[in-house]
């Protein structure tokens, strides 16, 4: 857990014990592993990339090939506890539906995100008139599968929008320190990854 | 280094109660294992085999001389690994590779079955594959896998006995075929049925074999088991002989002509035209939500095993749909289930065919150890 990004331990912290867990983008099941042993949740991941898939079965986990923009019409209603999406929000062609389909599928849920509001690509594309490209943004405008660009308080009034209801949240800056205590007062601009445990109404 | 296995018939003389009700007083199956059960009897692995496929899983087979049908992924060192794993293999009852089958004599009359065979369902297969279980002396199989057909005993597997399943690996099957599906089975009913010398299933009381009948019935299946791509990168328009050149009349015939002519002739050497009828039979029967009011996921409630499903892109005959509907009736079941689609030319036929993604997928699963949850 301790090499576990901030935003996926506060992702840990927020999943009940012994739940029904689905993973919607799981990667090579980095959390999905962490939750089955810590948690005992019964997990599954839905993923598109051949590598990533072969690494989920090669841990013992539940992964399903699947792209998630054709949509989660396949699974039934509330058949999760939780549905979880780390960090692929920005890569869905609608991220508002999506939202909406993950509600429907889990009694709650979990979203992560890379808050685009944040000082450092605001001033990369003030000073620079380019589109950010950093460690954590690490793509170019052309080749990134990062096709929503939205900040905190974008995603707040989507969510105000839906009429969805805001569990829990939290606020995460990359480095420790002054970062991390600026990002609660002003999340929009200091936060790097926002994450946000969801609930319909 | 392959492992040639070892080959042996062994005779049930309790019977088995068949689910068209019928009682089959005495058969007999024939085996062959490759690889060691280990002291516990915990690694054994049962592959069930698809229609026209048989006990001789790997190492050679003696009936064509040629590596056992699944010998791309099971022997030494394959994905399915015979230094670590007891391999089973067993021709189906009914079926013509030293099991009881159409052309076996049947005691009670002192004379061959023929076309009086029962009736089997994949149930039936899967209570004589139960049976040989316990003459190993296993109490529960490491993994039960198969393909196609294969694919809907390994099913079925789970379902009648979900605690002598460990692992279930179910490649390119379906929980019930498709009316399209069981069409081409019809189509090759048909032209074995319809060859004179089929002799409404007594061809082998009166010396001859519905040849013909058989290598059409071939012909139409195999030209189901690959895709357009892959007989076009196979074949395209290559002329096995003859030539369209201007003012040459040379009868001409294309490659794939040829090609089916004498995979259809081959096949119906080998093959007994009974047990063909018979065993497309039991394909068509094969419906694994019947008993739970079509609810397949309802079938799978009761499963144990963990289940890697497997589809294959260009696979028609049992679309990559139909292991997705597979995948999602397990999900809904709340079962541990893996699934992917590989990327493949070769049709149907790819769960026979090397490919390096389904390799790793399948070896992965069946070494992986699950992680409890």
């Amino acid at each position: 857990m301790d090499n576990l990004s901030p935003n996926l331990q506060t992702v840990v912290r927020w999943i009940k014990p012994n739940s029904r867990v689905l993973d919607l983008g799981c990667g090579s099941g980095t959390l999905l592993s962490i939750l089955t042993e810590q948690k005992n949740i019964q997990g599954l991941g839905l993923e598109i990339d051949p590598d990533n898939i072969l690494q989920c079965v090669s841990k013992g986990l539940s992964v399903v090939e699947h792209d998630l923009n054709t949509g989660l019409s396949r699974f039934d209603d509330a058949s999760f506890d939780t549905v979880i999406m780390t960090q692929t929000l920005q890569a869905i062609e609608r991220p508002d539906l999506i939202l909406d389909e993950m509600l429907r599928l889990g009694k709650d849920c979990i979203v992560t995100f890379p808050n685009f509001g944040h000082w450092q690509p605001r001033s990369y594309l003030l000073f620079k008139g380019r589109m950010p490209v950093s460690d954590y943004l690490p793509y170019s405008w052309y080749d990134s599968p990062n096709i929503h660009f939205f900040t905190v308080n974008d995603f707040e009034t989507l969510l105000t929008d839906k009429g969805y209801r805001i569990l829990n949240k939290r606020m995460v800056a990359q480095k420790k320190g002054i970062q991390t205590q600026l990002c609660q007062f002003w999340p929009n601009l200091f936060a790097e990854t926002a994450v946000y445990h969801l609930a319909k109404f | 280094m392959t492992d040639q296995g070892r080959h042996f018939t062994l005779k049930n003389d309790a019977g088995v109660q068949l689910a068209n009700g019928g009682l089959l007083e005495h058969y007999e199956l024939a085996v062959c294992t490759y690889g060691a059960l280990n002291e516990n009897a915990d690694n054994a692995i049962l592959i069930c085999h698809a229609l026209t496929g048989n006990q001789f899983v790997s190492g050679t087979d003696p009936s064509t001389g040629k590596p056992g049908w699944w010998s791309q992924y099971v022997g030494p060192g394959k994905a399915i690994d015979t230094n670590r794993f007891f391999v089973v293999g067993v021709n189906n009852l009914g079926g013509c590779s030293g099991s009881t089958g159409p052309s076996s004599i049947n005691p009670a009359t002192g004379s061959a079955y023929l076309n009086d065979f029962p009736s089997l369902r994949v149930r039936d297969w899967v209570a004589t594959q139960h049976w040989l279980m316990t003459q190993l002396n296993i109490k529960k199989w490491y993994a039960v896998v198969g393909g196609s057909l294969g694919g809907m005993q390994a099913m079925r597997w789970c379902v009648d006995f979900p605690e002598a399943v460990e692992r279930c690996v179910v490649i390119a099957s379906a929980t019930s075929l498709t009316a399209q599906n069981i069409a081409f089975n019809e189509l090759a009913r048909s032209a074995i049925s319809k060859d004179p010398r089929f002799a409404d299933g007594k061809y082998a009381s009166q010396n001859t074999l519905p040849e013909d009948g058989l290598s059409l019935a071939r012909m139409i299946g195999h030209v189901t088991y690959l895709s357009g791509t892959g007989m076009n990168a196979k074949f395209g328009r290559s002329l096995q002989r003859g030539s369209f050149e201007l003012g040459n009349s040379d009868a001409v015939q294309f490659e794939v002509e040829s090609y089916l002519q004498y995979q259809g002739a081959k096949f119906a050497t080998r093959f007994d035209a009974n047990s063909y009828i018979l065993f497309t039979r039991v394909l068509d029967y094969f419906d694994l939500g019947r008993d739970f009011g079509g609810d397949v996921s309802k079938a799978f409630t009761q499963c144990d095993a963990r289940f890697l499903v497997i589809g294959f892109s260009t696979d028609w005959r049992f679309s990559a749909q139909r292991s997705e509907e597979i995948t999602d009736a397990l999900i809904r079941a709340t079962r541990h289930v893996s699934y992917a689609c590989i990327d493949s030319e070769h049709g149907h036929d790819a769960f026979l065919i090397a490919n390096t993604r389904y390799e790793a997928l399948l070896r992965s699963f069946i070494e992986g150890e699950p992680k409890h949850g």
